[in-house]
């Protein structure tokens, strides 16, 4: 004897406008942040020299992120030692620079575009290196246990500062750009660096790159398994802590490509840059929401955009409005614009 | 009647009992037992960071949150009393006005950054209070009209805690204000520790505690996790701010660096992971140790850094300004090996 199955009928109702446009509300927040700006600048030639800075800055910001939001998704690990890569990567990819004063200084785009690679990628390597090396020795005692990480990642931050004052000296090192990225283009009677664009650029092709590994290939899906659950694609099969500590790898050298390119863009490295630039890419992980790739994307733009605007329109307000816009955010959504991990 | 003073919660270790006894004598009688400028500054130091330590513990060992504001919050207290003194002019209602309203604004802070970070997660809470704390390190120095700046701001207090005022001698040492004042310090930190003591010692403390193991269970068994962790961040802001005050008491001075620096930030990390995560008592050893350390390790330091010139690195690596690179080394070694800090050590023993 079998029952009839209860009566229903599925409706397909369509998904409300005000519902979509509320999920595709981060995504316009940096147009509208633009406008706003525009508004209020008024004058569009500052307008768009604040903006190409602005978005500069927030790539920047976004490379030196993006590795942090994964590590953290990926296995719950909170790495306060994050900033110490983007220190080493600058010092290491500028005393490269340095030493090739010989290809930097000559106005030949081949020679100087060398140069900049080859800093790039020694700061990469070594910090790299440095990340496998804090992996295994500070934070793979200490999964699982968000206090301890949190302390023993700050007592890395700490080593690793001071050894670059030994090695390289206490006093900051100033530097200058190669000959082809010194300089200006003029636009729309704008005045825009070309170090700038350059680094807006570079900055969207590697969020692209990202994308496109971690939605289309193989090793980006196991890793975006594993940020939503980890237990899942072990369970499957899948040795997590092997890619764990490839993207713990990736993430840290892509600290030390921030750091490399945060020097430039400065032209003025200190061992204490990773700690100040580790306080806006907390902010950044945060509004994005933890773990989302997307999310620390946009966030890193608003922080870019709003520190120009603000630092041009009211000198003074600059300082808090970071943690203006983080609040705003949080109370906006508690959990970030776009968060993969669940709040435990 | 010595057990309801520390609210029952004995040292329970024979050693301890015997190097908490010495400290308190050691401090009580410090002006006679040692004389000299530089101890009493010493000795007022660590009686001003045994509270900090003590009030910070609250919120690492007792509740398990990590916060990075602790000096901001120690900061506000400094300058509540210091702009109160140098508005308000030399006299008594200044210091008092300075330090309520310090600590008041400090609570205030904590309970705005409470409610935005703690509501979620309390990993937040970490990573928003390093934030706050850079932004407002950056805006004391920046607003110099207000705070003085990278100078900092010094002021007068009522002339009965300064030196210039004498009042005759003890045992062969002149009691001047300075003396009067080192007491007030003395006298202030032991009833704020004692009320620290009582507080985790109450129910609100097991609460606390009870969180720290397993907020879930905590909450399913009916306790708002939200508040409890709120009002312990209150709390422990405003005891941070009241020894504040009684530093900027005591020096008649403050700045950015010797408030607001994240160096001092990593000072208490260390005292309290040191003294042992979780017990009052802690606090007391790893402050007393670790400022007596900073204060004459250091020109140790100097003398190895010299003593190995001519060979390489070591010197760089011995020299004084790296004291914090060998603090992060032992930051790292004692969380590993030894994390229930010296007290649960000689707990554990007994």
């Amino acid at each position: 004897m079998t029952t009839a199955a209860p009566d229903h009928a599925p409706k397909y109702a369509q998904v409300s406008l005000p519902d979509r446009i509320g999920k595709a509300m981060p995504l316009l927040l940096v147009p509208l942040l633009v406008v706003l700006g525009f508004l209020s600048i008024g004058s569009p030639s500052s307008w768009l020299t604040l903006t190409v800075s602005g978005l500069a800055m927030g790539m920047m910001i976004f490379i030196m992120a993006s590795g942090l939001t994964l590590v953290f998704g990926l296995m719950d690990v909170i790495n306060f030692g994050h900033g110490a890569f983007i220190s080493v990567g600058a010092y290491v990819g500028i005393s490269v620079l340095l030493g090739l004063e010989s290809w930097t200084g000559v106005p030949s785009l081949l020679l100087n575009v060398a140069a900049v690679i080859a800093a790039v990628i020694a700061a990469m390597c070594v910090t790299g290196a440095l990340g496998w090396g804090f992996e295994r020795v500070i934070v793979r005692p200490v999964y699982g246990a968000h206090l301890k990480q949190i302390l023993v990642t700050v007592g890395g931050l700490i080593v690793i500062e001071q050894m670059i004052h030994v090695i390289w000296g206490p006093d900051e090192i100033y530097l200058t750009r190669p000959e082809m990225l010194k300089g200006a283009v003029t636009f729309a009677g704008a005045a825009i660096e070309k170090y700038r664009l350059l680094a807006v650029v570079f900055g969207l092709a590697l969020f692209v790159a990202m994308r496109l590994v971690l939605k289309r290939t193989k090793i980006g899906l196991i890793v975006r398994a594993g940020v939503q659950n980890g237990e899942m694609v072990e369970a499957l099969g899948y040795r997590l802590r092997l890619v764990f500590i490839g993207v713990f790898i990736a993430g840290s050298a892509l600290a030390g490509l921030g750091g490399v390119m945060w020097g430039l863009y400065q032209e003025v490295i200190t061992a204490g840059m990773g700690e100040e630039m580790m306080i806006l890419v907390f902010i950044v992980v945060i509004i994005g929401g933890l773990g989302s790739v997307e999310g620390a994307f946009i966030g890193a733009l608003l922080v870019g955009l709003l520190q120009n605007y603000v630092a041009f329109l009211e000198p003074k307000l600059a300082l808090i409005s970071n943690i203006a816009l983080m609040t705003a955010i949080l109370m906006w959504r508690p959990q970030g614009m776009m968060p993969v991990v669940k709040a435990k | 009647m010595l057990t309801h003073i520390l609210s029952g919660d004995r040292p329970r270790s024979l050693v301890l009992t015997g190097l908490l006894l010495a400290i308190l004598l050691g401090l009580a009688l410090a002006p006679f037992l040692f004389p000299g400028v530089r101890s009493l500054e010493t000795a007022a130091r660590i009686c001003i960071f045994i509270v900090l330590v003590a009030s910070y513990d609250l919120l690492l060992g007792y509740s398990g949150i990590v916060s990075f504001a602790h000096t901001m919050f120690f900061g506000l207290g400094a300058y509540g009393v210091a702009l109160a003194s140098t508005h308000m002019g030399r006299g008594y209602d200044a210091l008092v006005v300075g330090t309520v309203l310090g600590a008041v604004a400090s609570a205030l802070l904590a309970l705005l950054i409470g409610l935005f970070s703690l509501r979620v997660r309390a990993i937040f809470f970490a990573m928003i209070t390093l934030a706050v704390a850079s932004a407002v390190a950056v805006l004391v120095s920046q607003l110099s009209g207000l705070t003085g700046g990278e100078d900092g701001l010094n002021y007068s207090i009522p002339r009965e805690l300064t030196p210039a005022f004498k009042l005759g001698s003890l045992f062969g040492v002149t009691i001047n204000g300075k003396i009067l004042n080192y007491y007030l310090v003395f006298f202030a930190s032991l009833a704020l520790f004692l009320v620290l003591l009582r507080i985790v010692n109450s129910p609100f403390g097991r609460v606390l505690q009870a969180i720290r193991e397993n907020d879930f269970r905590a909450e399913a068994i009916g306790y708002r996790v939200v508040f409890y962790r709120t009002l312990a961040t209150c709390l422990s802001a405003a005891v941070a701010a009241l020894a504040g005050s009684l530093f900027a008491i005591w020096l008649r001075y403050v700045g950015p660096d010797t408030t607001l620096s994240f160096e001092i930030m990593l000072d208490i990390l260390l005292m309290v992971v040191i003294g042992g995560m979780g017990t009052m008592y802690g606090a007391v050893i790893g402050a007393t140790i670790f400022v007596l350390a900073q204060n004459y390790l250091q020109n140790l330091m100097g003398v190895a850094s010299g003593a190995t010139e001519g060979l390489p690195l070591l010197p760089q690596l011995l020299d004084p300004d790296r004291w914090l690179l060998w603090l992060g080394v032992l930051f790292i070694l004692s969380v590993y090996f030894f994390p229930t800090g010296i007290v649960g050590r000689l707990r554990s023993e007994d």
